[in-house]
C-alpha cells in the first residue's frame, strides 16, 4: 500500500461526492422558484439510494469479476474487501480495495443525478426514486463494468469496452453519454412541461447556478485527476488538462452566445464550464495540454449550439442534459480517436495513438463503437424503465400540480418564504394566501395541510 | 381630490420623482408593475431560443392631489417620463371620495 496514493484517492472520493450537491445547486438555480427544492432533492436522494445499493451489490456487479458484460456477486456487502491493501484492475494499484470502491461509488452517485436535469418541474419524487434504483442497477453498474473493469491482470473479467480498447479515463461513456442518453429518453417519456416551449422558463437564481458550477469544477479534479488512482505525474497531467479544457470551453460557449444572441450570459459561462469538464473527462490523461485546450474550445462552442436542438426536435430536455452531457461526452470520446497520443500516458494496454498521431483508424472506430453502444443501451433501458414506472406508480405530475409547483405538491415545502402576508404559495401560480385556504379544492391541499 | 396614477418605464422613476418633488407634491406611492399596451410586449433571445415577453416591467407611481392640481401633476409625470419611444406608459387621474390621514384622523383636503 502507498499512503500517498491512498490519501489522494480518499481526498478525490470526497471531492467527487461534493460534485453531486454542486450539481444540485447548478440545477436548482436553473429551474423556477417553485421547483428548486425538488430539483435539489432529486440529487440528494440519489446520493442516499446509490450509496446503499453500491455497498450491497453495485460494486460487485461493476468490479466483481464475471464476464465482459456483467460482474458477479462475490463482493456483495463488501465484507470480502476489508483487508485487501491493493486494488487489482488490469494492473496493481497500491490503494486499499475499499478506497477504490468508495472512489468509484461517487461516480455511480453522480451519473443518475445528472439525468434529473432532463425532467425538471414535472417528476414525481417516488417515481424518480424508483427510477434511480432500477436504472443504476440495470444500466450504470453493468456499464461501469464494461468501461472501467480491466480484469484481474490475467485477462479474466475484462469489461466489454475495455476489451475493445476504448479509451475513457474518467467516464465520458459510462458517466456522461450514459446519463445524457437516459436524460433524452426520460424527457421524451415524461413529455413536455406545461406551456413549454412558448412560456418562459428562465433560471430563478443564477448565483446558485454559478456556485454549483464552481463546486462541480472543483470536485472534478477528484473525478479526473483522482482517476489516476495514484498521486503522480499522470494525476498532474489529468489535472492540467481538466483546467485548461474547462477554461477554453467557457470562452467557446461565451463566444457563440455573443455572436448568436448578442449577450454573453452567466448561464452560458456555467454551462460552458460543465461542457468542458464533460468533454475532457474521457480524454484527460491521453492528450497533451494544448490539445486539451482545443478540445475545450470545440466542446464549449458545439454544446452551446447543441442546446438549441431541443427546440428543433421538440423534446423538453429542461436543463440541457443532452446538449451538454451527451454531446460533450461524444465530443470528448471521439476526439480521442484523432488526438490520443501514447506520449501522454505511456505506451501500453491503457494507451493508444489516434489518427493524427499515426495510430490509424482503429482507435477512432473503437471509440465510436463504444460510445454508440452505451448511448443506445442507456436510451432504450431508460425509456422502458421510465415508461413502466409512469404506467404503474406514476412518474409525470399532472398539469394542476405542475402549476402549483412540484415543491409544494411533492415535498410540502417551498424553497423561499419571502412573503409577509401568507405562506407556502407562489405569486406565479396565483396562490396568494396560505396553502390551506387557497388550495382547498386541489389535491395538494390534503398533503399540505395534513 | 384626484388620484393620479402613472405607469412609467422603471429607469424614468428617478426623473419622475424629482419632477414631482419640484412641483411641490408631498408624497407618493411607488410599486412595481408589469403589463403591456399597444406594443404587445417584445421578444427576447435567451440561450438560443426566442421568447415573447408580453408583460413588460413597469413602475406605478400614485399621487393624491387637490382637484386644481390634477391636470398639472399629470403633465409633470408625462413630461418627465417621456422618451418618445414605444412603451413609455400611461398616466390617468380619477376622482377620490375621501382621504384620511391615519395618524391624525384628518379628512379630505387636510389629509393630503
Amino acid at each position: 500500500m502507498d499512503s500517498g496514493d491512498t490519501a489522494w484517492v480518499l481526498a478525490s472520493a470526497a471531492l467527487v461526492l461534493l460534485m453531486t450537491p454542486g450539481l444540485a445547486l447548478f440545477y436548482g438555480g436553473m429551474v423556477r422558484a417553485k421547483s428548486v427544492l425538488n430539483m435539489m432533492m432529486m440529487s440528494f436522494v440519489t446520493i442516499a439510494i446509490v450509496s446503499v445499493l453500491w455497498v450491497l451489490y453495485g460494486y460487485s456487479i461493476a468490479f466483481g469479476g464475471g464476464n465482459a458484460l456483467f460482474g458477479d456477486f462475490s463482493m456483495v456487502g463488501l465484507g470480502e474487501a476489508l483487508n485487501d491493501a491493493t486494488t487489482i484492475n488490469g494492473g496493481e494499484y497500491k490503494i486499499p480495495v475499499l478506497v477504490f470502491a468508495m472512489f468509484q461509488l461517487m461516480f455511480a452517485v453522480i451519473t443518475p443525478a445528472l439525468i434529473s436535469g432532463a425532467i425538471a418541474d414535472r417528476a414525481k419524487f417516488l417515481g424518480w426514486s424508483v427510477f434511480v434504483t432500477i436504472w443504476v442497477s440495470l444500466v450504470y453498474f453493468p456499464v461501469a463494468h464494461w468501461v472501467f473493469d480491466f480484469g484481474d491482470g490475467d485477462g479474466n473479467g475484462v469489461g466489454l469496452l475495455a476489451g475493445w480498447g476504448v479509451l475513457d479515463f474518467a467516464g465520458g461513456t459510462a458517466v456522461h453519454i450514459n446519463a445524457g442518453a437516459a436524460g433524452l429518453a426520460l424527457a421524451i417519456v415524461l413529455g413536455k412541461r406545461n406551456g413549454w416551449p412558448k412560456a418562459q422558463f428562465k433560471p430563478h437564481n443564477l448565483p446558485l447556478v454559478l456556485t454549483g458550477a464552481g463546486l462541480l469544477w472543483f470536485g472534478w479534479f477528484g473525478f479526473n485527476a483522482g482517476s489516476a488512482l495514484s498521486a503522480g505525474s499522470l494525476a498532474g497531467l489529468a489535472f492540467t488538462n481538466t483546467q485548461v479544457a474547462t477554461a477554453a470551453a467557457v470562452l467557446g460557449w461565451l463566444a457563440v452566445e455573443k455572436l448568436r444572441d448578442g449577450h454573453a450570459t452567466s448561464l452560458g459561462a456555467a454551462s460552458g464550464a460543465v461542457a468542458g469538464l464533460v468533454a475532457i473527462t474521457p480524454a484527460c490523461a491521453f492528450i497533451v495540454p494544448w490539445s486539451a485546450a482545443v478540445l475545450g474550445l470545440i466542446a464549449g462552442a458545439l454544446c452551446a449550439l447543441a442546446v438549441g436542438l431541443k427546440y428543433r426536435f421538440g423534446f423538453d430536455d429542461s436543463l440541457d442534459v443532452v446538449g451538454v452531457h451527451l454531446v460533450g461526452g461524444l465530443v470528448g470520446c471521439l476526439y480521442l480517436g484523432f488526438m490520443a497520443t501514447e506520449r501522454a500516458n505511456g505506451a501500453g494496454s491503457a494507451s493508444a495513438n489516434g489518427l493524427f498521431y499515426g495510430g490509424g483508424a482503429g482507435l477512432l472506430w473503437a471509440q465510436t463503437k463504444g460510445a454508440l453502444l452505451v448511448l443506445v443501451y442507456s436510451f432504450v433501458m431508460a425509456a422502458v424503465i421510465g415508461f413502466v414506472i409512469d404506467k404503474t406508480i406514476g412518474f409525470r405530475l399532472n398539469a394542476d400540480d405542475q402549476e402549483t409547483g412540484v415543491d409544494l405538491v411533492e415535498h410540502a415545502e417551498t424553497g423561499y418564504e419571502l412573503g409577509t402576508t401568507g405562506s407556502s404559495g407562489y405569486r406565479s401560480s396565483g396562490i396568494l394566501g396560505n396553502a390551506k385556504s387557497s388550495l382547498s379544492e386541489q389535491t395538494a391541499s390534503t398533503e399540505v395541510s395534513a | 381630490m384626484k388620484l393620479v396614477t402613472g405607469i412609467v418605464k422603471p429607469h424614468k422613476l428617478d426623473e419622475v420623482k424629482a419632477a414631482l418633488e419640484a412641483f411641490g407634491v408631498q408624497g407618493m406611492t411607488v410599486s412595481e408593475a408589469s403589463g403591456y399596451g399597444r406594443q404587445r410586449g417584445h421578444t427576447e433571445v435567451y440561450r438560443g431560443a426566442e421568447y415573447t415577453v408580453d408583460l413588460v416591467p413597469k413602475v406605478r407611481v400614485e399621487v393624491l392631489v387637490d382637484d386644481a392640481d390634477a391636470a398639472d401633476v399629470v403633465d409633470v409625470i408625462v413630461k418627465s417620463a417621456q422618451t418618445g419611444r414605444i412603451g413609455d406608459g400611461k398616466v390617468w387621474s380619477v376622482p377620490v371620495d375621501d382621504v384620511v390621514r391615519v395618524r391624525t384622523g384628518e379628512h379630505g383636503v387636510d389629509a393630503l
